[in-house]
């Protein structure tokens, strides 16, 4: 029973939502929390649905990182190309963000619909 | 992710297949593996297995040193409630608000009525009849809470058959030893029916209907998140 699949409320699906999205025509990427030290808020497998306005659904990090992530996740929707980001202590003058506990994320960017473009 | 792949991904998800995402973090090349439907020859068949078992997603290197993440999707949770009776009343909100996905089966039309329950998610059927349309499986947990063996003993021998992750049956002690009784008739192990939550829930004092729904739900929570050693 892994924690990363059951949604808070009904209807908060990420997954869905980022397939309703592309759907609907929107531009999109998805952010994956695939590694994490320390305390980190959401556990590895953690989704963020972005569209190209910012509009964003899901969480990476409880909050303290989505800012950052928004901002490279509008770079991959326009660049076709995934990226992987890393947060924490040890990267707080590059990406002028962390994490208040002191933990380490590593998040998976990747557009969404590449293939229909 | 190509739309169609995080199509099949979404199927699989809402028709409660565990289902495992394998993403190459340096070419961004995606495909996915179904649990139950992985070929011998799979270089990640033996780490699949694993997965399925565990549900933790994670990165993995494989054989030529790639670095691939692995996301799983097992089923979430759901929670079958036999009886439609002040307890569920409360317990439905509760549970959904903890992510469970949740039903409601009562045969008795005063009990199960859509002015007491959202239609969505009450069956106003007898157990036999539900269950054969819609199967427990091991992703759920089962709460028998209308008092009568009528209803209450068909779905705890499903659910025990089957696995589920909880079985709670509503009930006193003497209650309980007469259901005990009717298991073992029916050829259940003295194994399997200690694996029967009764008296129902976490032992918090708990009163009213509403406290005692706290009080199963948070059973059913210990069951899903603890070891069963540390319960």
């Amino acid at each position: 029973m892994s924690e990363t699949t059951a949604s808070l409320l009904p209807g908060q699906d990420v997954l869905e939502t980022a397939e309703t999205w592309a759907r609907e025509g929107r531009l999109t990427a998805l952010a994956t929390v695939i590694e994490t030290w320390g305390s980190a808020p959401r556990p590895v497998g953690s989704h963020l649905v972005i569209d190209s306005d910012g509009q964003f659904e899901g969480s990476v990090s409880g909050g303290c990182v989505e800012g950052a992530v928004i901002t490279e996740a509008l770079d991959v929707i326009e660049s076709r190309v995934p990226k992987i980001l890393e947060f924490g202590v040890a990267d707080e003058t590059a990406w002028r963000v962390g994490l208040s506990c002191g933990g380490r994320i590593r998040v998976y960017v990747e557009p969404l619909g590449g293939a229909t473009l | 992710m190509d739309v169609t792949l995080l199509q099949e991904l979404n199927q699989a998800r809402a028709a409660r297949r565990a289902v495992m995402l394998v993403t190459h973090l340096d070419t961004g090349a995606q495909r996915l593996i179904h649990r139950g439907d992985v070929a011998e020859t799979d270089p990640l068949a033996e780490e699949a297995g694993k997965r399925f078992l565990s549900g933790k997603s994670g990165l993995f290197s494989d054989a030529d040193g790639a670095e691939l993440f692995l996301t799983v999707h097992l089923p979430p949770p759901r929670l079958v409630i036999i009886g439609a009776v002040h307890i569920s009343k409360a317990l439905v909100p509760m549970a959904q608000l903890a992510g469970f996905d949740v039903r409601v089966i009562d045969p008795r039309g005063a009990f199960a009525t859509e002015a007491r329950f959202p239609a969505e998610l009450l069956h106003a059927d007898w157990p036999e009849d539900v269950l054969a349309q819609h199967p427990l499986d091991p992703y759920t947990a089962l709460a028998a809470v209308t008092h009568d063996p009528k209803i209450d003993d068909f779905p705890l021998e499903q659910a025990l058959r089957t696995g589920c992750f909880y079985v709670g049956a509503l009930g006193s002690r003497k209650t309980h030893g007469k259901r005990v009784e009717r298991l073992l008739a029916a050829g259940l192990s003295e194994a399997q029916i200690q694996r029967i939550d009764a008296p129902i829930g976490l032992s918090i004092g708990a009163a009213s209907p509403a406290e005692i729904a706290v009080s199963v739900l948070a059973s059913i929570i210990a069951a899903l998140r603890l070891p069963a050693e540390t319960r």
